[in-house]
C-alpha cells in the first residue's frame, strides 16, 4: 500500500514537470520520473507480502510428488516480465527524445521551449 | 528485524519523492540529472523488496548507468542552464 | 497561470486515477492466467525462472514485437543524429588516471559477468535485457575512460542482425516441427535446474542479449561521438 501511493506521487511530480516546466531537459526528466513511478505501480501490484520470488530453486516450493508448483509461495511473475521489457524500451525512447533535444539546439543555440514559436497559431 | 527492513523502505521511499521534488525544483540541470539517475538506484533497492530480482538489475544497471550518462550528454552537449 | 491550470488539472487526474485504482485488490492472492503460469510453469518449460520462462515462451511474440521497438528507436536516434555537422566545437576531456586503470582492470569481468547472466538465464535473475544492458554499461566505461575509443559500427550492426534473425529462425523452426510460433518444443526439454535445460528458452534468451548489448552501445556510441571525422 505505502509503494502504491509512492508511485502514485511519483507520476504526480514527473507529470506536474513535463506540464509546467518550459526546459525542454527538464520536461524529459519529468517523463523519465513517471516512467519509473508506472514501473513501480505494476511491480507492486503482483506483490504478496510473505512470498518468495518467481525463482523456484528449492524443492520445498513444489506440491509433494508433482512438477507443479505451490501457488500460495510464490508472487506474481507476470507485471515483473511486463516491466522488464518496458524499462528497456524506456532507455531508448529516452534517448530518441534527447536525441531530437540536440538537433534542436542545433537550430536555435537554445533549450526553452518559449524560443521555438514558430508552429504557434 | 523484518519490522527495520520496513522502517528502511519507508526510509528508501521518502527519500525516493524528496529526490524527484528536488529534480524538479533545482536550476542546476547537471544537478537535476544525477538525482533522477540517484531515483533509478533507490528504486532498484525497493524492486529487491518487492520480490523482482530480475527488475532490479535491469533498472540497476540501465537507470542508474546508462540513462544517467545519455542524459550528462546531452546537457553537455546543449550547454544547458535553465533561466 | 500555468501552474495553477497544471496544479488543477493534476487534481482532477488524480482523483479519477484514486478512484479507479481503489478497486485494485493490492497483497490479495492472485488468480487467473498468472496462476496458470505459476502452476504449470516448471512443467511445461523446465526453466527455474518463472520470469523467463513468460518474457521468452509464453509471452515470446511480445518479447519480438518489444526488440522490434529498440531497434527502431536507436535507428531513429541515428539518423536525426547523423547528419548533425553544428557541433564540431564539442570536445571529449581527458580522464584521470583512476578511471583508465579501473576500466581495464573492470571491462573484462563485466563483460563475463554480462556473458554469464545471460547464458544462466533460465535459471537464475537475469536473462538477455539485464546482460545486454550490464555489457553496454562496460562499452559506457570504455568510452569515458578512453578520448579516442571508437566502436565498429558495421560489425555492430551486423551481430545485432544475426541475433535478430536467429530469434526469427527459432521461432520459424517452432512453426515447422511444432504447431505454433516459438513453441518450445524443438529441442529436448531437459531436466529442472541444470544448465542444459528449458529447451530454446536459452538460445532465445543468448540472441536477445547479444542484440540489446549491440543496441545499446551503438546508441551509447551515437550520442557521444561528436562529428563523423574525428
Amino acid at each position: 500500500m505505502v509503494f502504491f501511493a509512492a508511485s502514485l506521487l511519483l507520476i504526480f511530480i514527473g507529470l506536474y514537470a513535463a506540464l509546467v516546466k518550459r526546459n525542454l531537459i527538464k520536461i524529459i526528466i519529468g517523463l523519465s520520473i513517471m516512467d519509473t513511478g508506472v514501473n513501480m505501480l505494476i511491480i507492486s501490484l503482483g506483490f504478496v507480502k510473505g512470498r518468495t520470488a518467481p525463482i523456484i530453486s528449492l524443492k520445498e516450493l513444489f506440491k509433494k510428488g508433482t512438477w507443479l508448483v505451490d501457488v500460495s509461495k510464490v508472487v506474481d511473475p507476470l507485471p515483473q516480465a511486463l516491466v522488464l521489457t518496458a524499462i528497456v524500451i524506456g532507455v531508448a525512447v529516452t534517448a530518441m527524445a534527447l536525441s531530437v533535444v540536440i538537433r534542436m539546439y542545433s537550430v536555435k543555440k537554445s533549450i526553452e521551449i518559449d524560443d521555438f514559436k514558430e508552429l504557434k497559431w | 528485524m523484518a519490522e527495520l527492513l520496513q522502517y528502511f523502505m519507508l526510509f528508501l521511499i521518502v527519500l525516493m519523492l524528496a529526490l524527484a521534488l528536488f529534480a524538479v525544483k533545482t536550476k542546476d540541470l547537471l544537478s537535476a540529472v544525477i538525482a533522477s539517475g540517484f531515483i533509478s538506484l533507490v528504486a532498484s533497492i525497493v524492486y529487491l523488496y518487492l520480490q523482482a530480482p530480475d527488475v532490479a538489475m535491469t533498472e540497476a544497471a540501465i537507470g542508474a548507468g546508462i540513462t544517467t550518462l545519455i542524459f550528462v550528454i546531452t546537457v553537455r552537449k546543449t550547454k544547458g542552464k535553465e533561466k | 497561470m500555468r501552474k495553477i491550470v497544471a496544479i488543477i488539472f493534476l487534481t482532477i487526474v488524480g482523483l479519477y486515477m484514486l478512484s479507479l485504482f481503489a478497486q485494485i485488490p493490492f497483497g490479495k492472492p492472485y488468480k487467473g492466467v498468472s496462476e496458470h503460469y505459476v502452476e504449470k510453469g516448471i512443467e511445461e518449460n523446465r526453466g527455474s525462472n518463472l520470469v523467463t520462462s513468460i518474457v521468452v515462451n509464453y509471452r515470446g511474440f511480445d518479447t519480438l514485437g518489444e526488440v522490434t521497438v529498440l531497434f527502431l528507436a536507436a535507428t531513429g536516434l541515428s539518423f536525426l543524429l547523423f547528419s548533425c555537422k553544428c557541433l564540431r566545437e564539442f570536445k571529449r576531456i581527458r580522464s584521470s588516471l583512476v578511471l583508465r586503470t579501473a576500466t581495464d582492470t573492470l571491462f573484462p569481468l563485466i563483460l563475463v559477468f554480462g556473458a554469464y547472466i545471460f547464458i544462466h538465464g533460465h535459471l537464475t535473475p537475469g536473462g538477455g535485457f539485464q546482460g545486454g544492458s550490464v555489457i553496454a554499461s562496460g562499452v559506457m566505461l570504455l568510452f569515458l575512460a578512453y578520448r579516442k575509443f571508437h566502436v565498429n559500427h558495421k560489425a555492430l550492426s551486423t551481430l545485432e542482425s544475426l541475433a535478430g534473425i536467429s530469434f526469427a529462425g527459432i521461432g520459424l523452426l517452432g512453426l515447422l516441427y511444432a504447431k505454433s510460433f516459438l513453441a518450445n518444443s524443438v529441442l529436448p526439454l531437459g531436466q529442472w535446474n541444470k544448465l542444459f535445460s528449458a529447451g530454446v528458452i536459452p538460445l532465445i534468451y543468448i540472441a536477445v542479449g547479444f542484440k540489446v548489448g549491440a543496441e545499446l552501445s551503438g546508441l551509447i556510441a551515437d550520442m557521444i561521438s561528436t562529428t563523423k571525422e574525428d
